[in-house]
């Protein structure tokens, strides 16, 4: 399928996600498919440098909460449309993910995780001592309760679901045509051998700077409407542990070497997340990702995508 | 004639080990050089020098009468230097033919050139594993490969990248003898399309037969080259390799 026909295919199953979650009604459908879509980015995005380019980032939060920062600051400082700020954010933590490429991306394997886990220690201590974004407080963002465009008005929860909706359908087209271009290619031959990568005239470091670029930008974009759907933004919200734990979870349980394995991954991951927090109670999510985790690690180790090409191998005669 | 590649005095330190200690070589086009010496007598470290995947300290590397120093790996493939890794380092989670399609795209298509379109791509994959043997194992994962058919994969993922110098670093130990002689009929078939080959090798019968020229290394040194018969029965050369 070329990439103009995926991405009207994706829209078009967007816009459906959309009237069915409208036609629910149900404010706590947008709360709940906006926590989903946003780790689907999230996961998206760890993928295009964790799973194409094997590089492990532990410092999804970082990347996440740069960009809800970065809202923050703006809402305060000279308040713009939400859509605009989205772009800010990506723009902070791509160039942030640029830098932090500089710096790490000679470091290998679980050195260079922890450096992205440093970075995340780090950026998080700026914050808590950076008093115009509320320094360790915390920053009230207020929403107005409808959003308003051209006469028509909804719940401003519903305007911040179809957002993500939008940046979650932009990630997965993105990472798809990444996945089937001469690049995809290239952060391949990275994950595979980056000494054999050279010497078959692969641009190794330009090419991992461009992962940890759109990588840190994405989940920027991620994070950027994230104040207002939470409302008052903390340093320890933002920095959440759980952010760096799913967003490596859900591609791991889907399957990393595709684009479909972290939409899967969170899609499983993220609704038995909601479910569990409704029902037993929201401090049980990260024992049922650490669980699941353990479950795949052991069973599936290449993801559901990894044990259905297991599966279907097995059919051939 | 000037010489493709000129190795200018290099040096290369490990630490406290003289790992290459003040190398000359030239090749000129369209040779083949035998490149031999016992183990850890530096001869990866230098192809590793010359192709760029370590930078050596001293000295310079010439190719095609431009310096190479200070250059990655990468920008050295796209000039034109091509190898092959002592132990085949293929692509694992690619199918043949995308382990071949990687220097095509990366190096071959960046050159302006012929290879416009990805029909043009697809139908050079199928030649260059035609060429090795290994057309009807082309959608295969490397895994599924034998010894001698992982090292013809080797061999043809750098003749991907349609170079002027190929340096086969060891594509022979541990196969067969009449699996060697497929190797070196590849080669012979690459040098005679104009391709200049540095073989290194440890099996004297392929070298020897192989080269027009023998360079020898111990312990970082060049000790003799020039004609095979005659480096062979070098006194320096036979100390070497028998002991006194």
């Amino acid at each position: 399928m070329s990439t103009i026909k995926f991405s009207i295919v994706v829209t078009a199953i967007g816009v459906i996600v959309w009237a069915a979650t409208h036609w629910l009604g149900i404010d706590y459908a947008y709360f709940a498919g906006y926590t989903i879509l946003q780790l689907i980015v999230l996961s998206t995005a760890w993928n295009i440098l964790g799973g194409y380019c094997g590089y492990v980032n532990f410092g999804t939060a970082a990347f996440f909460a740069l960009g809800a920062y970065s809202t923050v600051f703006w809402y305060k400082f000279f308040p713009m449309p939400l859509p605009v700020l989205i772009v800010l954010g990506s723009v902070v933590s791509g160039i942030v993910g640029l830098g932090m490429g500089y710096l790490t991306l000679r470091l290998r394997g679980a050195f260079f995780s922890i450096a992205t886990l440093a970075l995340a220690v780090v950026l998080q201590t700026l914050v808590i001592n950076w008093d115009f974004v509320g320094g360790s407080r915390g920053a009230y963002v207020i929403h107005p309760e409808n959003f308003e465009l051209a006469g028509l008005s909804v719940h401003y929860i519903e305007y911040l679901f179809v957002l993500m909706l939008v940046l979650a359908v932009i990630a997965l087209v993105t990472a798809r045509t990444i996945e089937r271009s001469q690049l995809g290619y290239g952060f391949a031959t990275i994950r595979d051998d980056e000494l054999a990568a050279e010497a078959c005239g692969v641009p190794t470091l330009r090419l991992k700077l461009i992962a940890t670029t759109l990588s840190g930008a994405f989940m920027g974009m991620a994070g950027a409407p994230f104040p207002f759907y939470i409302g008052y933004l903390q340093p320890q919200s933002a920095f959440a542990l759980d952010y760096a734990v799913n967003s490596i979870a859900m591609p791991m349980i889907g399957g990393t070497q595709s684009w479909v394995g972290p939409l899967i991954g969170t899609i499983v991951l993220g609704s038995a997340q909601q479910y569990a927090t409704v029902t037993i109670s929201s401090a049980v999510n990260l024992l049922i990702v650490g669980l699941m985790l353990v479950a795949f690690v052991i069973i599936a180790p290449n993801g559901l995508l990894g044990l259905f090409e297991q599966l279907r191998g097995r059919k051939k005669p | 004639m000037t010489a493709l590649l000129h190795v200018d005095n290099i040096s290369k330190r490990f630490g406290g080990f003289v790992a290459l200690d003040g190398i000359d070589l030239e090749v000129q086009p369209g040779e083949r050089l035998g490149l031999i010496g016992p183990n850890g007598s530096g001869k990866s470290t230098l192809v590793n020098c010359v192709c760029g995947t370590l930078q050596n300290e001293a000295g310079n590397v010439l190719f095609g009468g431009e310096k190479m120093d200070g250059l990655a790996a990468h920008q050295r493939t796209h000039r034109g230097l091509a190898r092959s890794f002592q132990l085949p380092r293929p692509f694992h989670s690619m199918s043949l033919v995308d382990n071949l399609r990687i220097p095509l795209l990366y190096t071959v298509h960046a050159r302006s050139g012929p290879l416009r379109t990805a029909a043009d791509i697809e139908a050079r994959c199928a030649d260059l594993l035609k060429m090795v043997g290994l057309a009807a194992k082309s959608r295969q994962r490397p895994r599924d490969l034998t010894q001698v058919e992982m090292r013809k994969l080797e061999l043809a993922r750098a003749m991907a990248a349609e170079p002027k110098l190929l340096i086969a670093d060891e594509s022979m130990a541990g196969l067969s003898h009449s699996e060697i002689e497929d190797i070196l009929a590849l080669l012979r078939q690459l040098n005679e399309r104009g391709i200049t080959i540095i073989l290194i090798e440890h099996i004297m019968s392929a070298v020897m037969s192989f080269s027009q020229r023998l360079a020898v290394l111990v312990s970082g040194k060049k000790i003799a080259d020039g004609k095979p018969e005659d480096v062979v029965r070098n006194p320096e050369v036979v100390r070497a390799y028998i002991g006194q």
